[in-house]
């Protein structure tokens, strides 16, 4: 079979179809692996590469396959048999390096798995490769990975999104159907909107974290990315659920997301909390979020106006809180057990050397931010007072679900994805985070969807429920893409 | 509260961050612009607010102090920058005398 045979047959199928197809023996696990190999080659060659993947084997793609092949011979077929998945480059793998976008881990190859690596592999994924990504997840573009900016397919002057721009992009470019990120403040729905996919942040501790490299331990999630709702709900139930080796991962029962799609959507409500939608939003975005939102209301939903006062507070306290913790996790990097060593005057010249060599600018400048705030005379001033904010922004979000309201719906973004180095100041690319950073800070669920397109650019709208409401999530998420059918991508 | 340079040069020493002259400078300035967004939250009044929040539902969950064994695909060896007799290696601390010449 030729790549493009492959392609062809492979190209239109969701990941369930591709899992049925291996699954019945229609198509080899290894011809599945192939076609995503192509693609990524093709990708590579295609407009200056995107630069959207770091790290790929192909020995150890085939490898995988031939494993999946010879456990569907003894009647062991997962729920992703056969399915290429992309990771981000701060998941661990044993097989692809695990350099988080930075210097400072550049080669540096886990020793374990991580859980949602492992839980792929038992159901029958193949990783394909690893993704680009802004170093330690610090960015909102994929501008400030170390190993250079990554492009967005469908605008290749354009930023992808970040921090997992290379993930969402991967799958906007058909190379995987489902892509594993990770969410600080919105780094999978961020690039999931710029790249018209579907992009989903799980309810903190939903998804082990054991084996994503920290940077925000309070906010940190790993999420997922699918080509349609459906490939992001098979992606998230395989990996959810309680992991002994995370203390933070929660024993909830984990739904069937798969199973959530409903016809109508009568006796849902829908918040629209009116902080995500100011005077000066793009009218554009604010012209497709009222489309999607007419959509949901023909299905039945009720549309209410609701409030969420402490929002225009959140990307202050996101960047108060974020670079706290990450100065604190990222001191591990001290040229030490792993990674990048530079020699200095003694161990203090080492540790200094080595930090100020591997770390890029972005990160940097949030290690001495977080360093500050949690220091002697400004801690109260800054990282106590940040966090009491946020007690008020989870109560908001408390107070609306208490109301009656089941779900809430927003811009994913204020603007479609920006022109790469469009944003030289840091504080204008925070304000990327300004619709997503709320879900992180109240922990709650949120996902990206296609509702459109401004100018050729996706335009992403933004579902959130209240803890551990995916599945309700994903009801309203089927819905409406459903309702807005090839709508979603003009 | 404005970042002064002294406050960069400390700050950097307590991040173990070596910096330049020049790079020092422009992260005061960098530094200031930021923290000018974040005083808005002193504004805010949150004297009823007791504790600190976190990113779960109802606080961090607990469990007994002991965790499974966790299986390393490969050796410390292979990706610690120094390893000796399964010790990780690092420079002399200043303040510690050389062994051979102490005895």
């Amino acid at each position: 079979m030729t790549p493009a045979d492959r392609r062809g047959a492979l190209g239109v199928l969701s990941a369930a179809e591709l899992r049925d197809s291996v699954a019945n023996g229609e198509v080899s696990p290894r011809t599945a692996a192939d076609a995503s190999l192509d693609r990524a080659s093709e990708v590579r060659a295609w407009r200056d590469g995107l630069n959207i993947l770091l790290y790929e084997d192909h020995d150890d793609v085939h490898r995988q396959a031939n494993e999946v092949a010879v456990r569907r011979e003894g009647g062991d077929v997962g729920p992703l048999a056969g399915v290429p998945v992309i990771v981000k480059d701060n998941i661990a793998t044993t097989a692809l390096p695990t350099s988080c976008g930075s210097r400072i881990l550049e080669g540096y190859v886990s020793p374990f798995d991580a859980t949602v690596v492992r839980r792929l592999r038992d159901a029958g994924a193949i990783i394909v490769a690893k993704s680009n990504m802004d170093e330690f997840g610090m960015g909102s573009s994929t501008e400030n990975s170390a190993f250079g900016p990554a492009k967005n397919p469908l605008a290749p002057t354009r930023v992808p999104g970040g921090s997992s721009g290379g993930s969402a992009a991967s799958v906007a470019v058909g190379i995987a159907r489902i892509a594993l990120g990770s969410e600080t403040g919105g780094s999978v729905r961020q690039p999931a909107a710029f790249c018209g996919v579907v992009g989903v942040k799980p309810t903190y501790g939903r998804v082990s974290r054991y084996g994503l490299v920290a940077f925000a331990s309070s906010l940190d999630q790993v999420g997922v990315f699918g080509r349609s709702v459906d490939d992001a709900a098979l992606g998230l139930q395989t990996i959810a659920g309680l992991d002994p080796l995370d203390s933070t991962s929660v024993a909830e029962p984990v739904a069937a997301y798969r199973g959530a799609a409903r016809g109508s959507m009568s006796g849902v409500v829908i918040g629209r909390p009116k902080e995500y939608f100011p005077a000066d939003l793009d009218p554009r975005i604010r012209e497709k979020c009222d489309a999607a939102l007419e959509a949901l209301r023909s299905l039945g939903a009720e549309i209410r106006d609701v409030s969420l006062p402490h929002t225009d507070l959140a990307v202050q306290v996101y960047y108060i809180v974020a670079p706290a913790e990450a100065s604190s996790n990222l001191a591990r990097f001290d040229g030490v057990r792993y990674g990048l060593r530079i020699e200095g005057d003694g161990l203090r010249g080492m540790y200094e050397a080595t930090r100020s060599s591997g770390f890029g600018p972005e990160v940097t400048r949030r290690i001495l931010l977080g360093t500050y705030v949690l220091s002697a005379g400004y801690y109260d001033a800054y990282y106590r007072k940040a966090q009491q904010v946020r007690a008020l922004i989870k109560r908001d979000f408390a107070n609306v679900f208490k109301s009656g309201v089941h779900l809430l719906f927003t811009p994913t973004t204020p603007t479609p994805a920006f022109e790469l180095g469009a944003k030289s100041d840091p504080y204008e690319m925070y304000l990327s985070d300004i619709f997503t950073c709320t879900a992180n800070l109240a922990g709650v669920p949120a996902m990206s969807l296609p509702i459109g397109r401004v100018d050729g650019l996706p335009v992403g709208g933004q579902l959130m429920a209240s803890h551990f409401e995916e599945r309700q999530m994903f009801a309203a998420a089927f819905a409406l893409e459903r309702q807005l059918g090839a709508g979603a991508h003009q | 509260m404005a970042v002064t340079l002294d406050d960069v040069w400390h700050i950097a020493a307590l991040a173990r961050l070596g910096l330049t002259d020049e790079r020092a400078r422009s992260l005061v300035a960098e530094l200031n612009t930021i923290l000018e967004h974040m005083d808005v939250l002193s504004k805010i009044d949150t004297t009823e607010i007791d504790g600190l929040a976190g990113g779960g539902a109802s606080g961090l969950p607990l469990r007994p102090d002991i965790g499974p064994p966790i299986p390393l695909a490969r050796e410390r060896e292979t990706f610690a920058p120094s390893m000796r007799d399964g010790f990780f290696l690092v420079p002399r601390l200043s303040t510690h005398e050389d062994p051979e010449a102490a005895s």
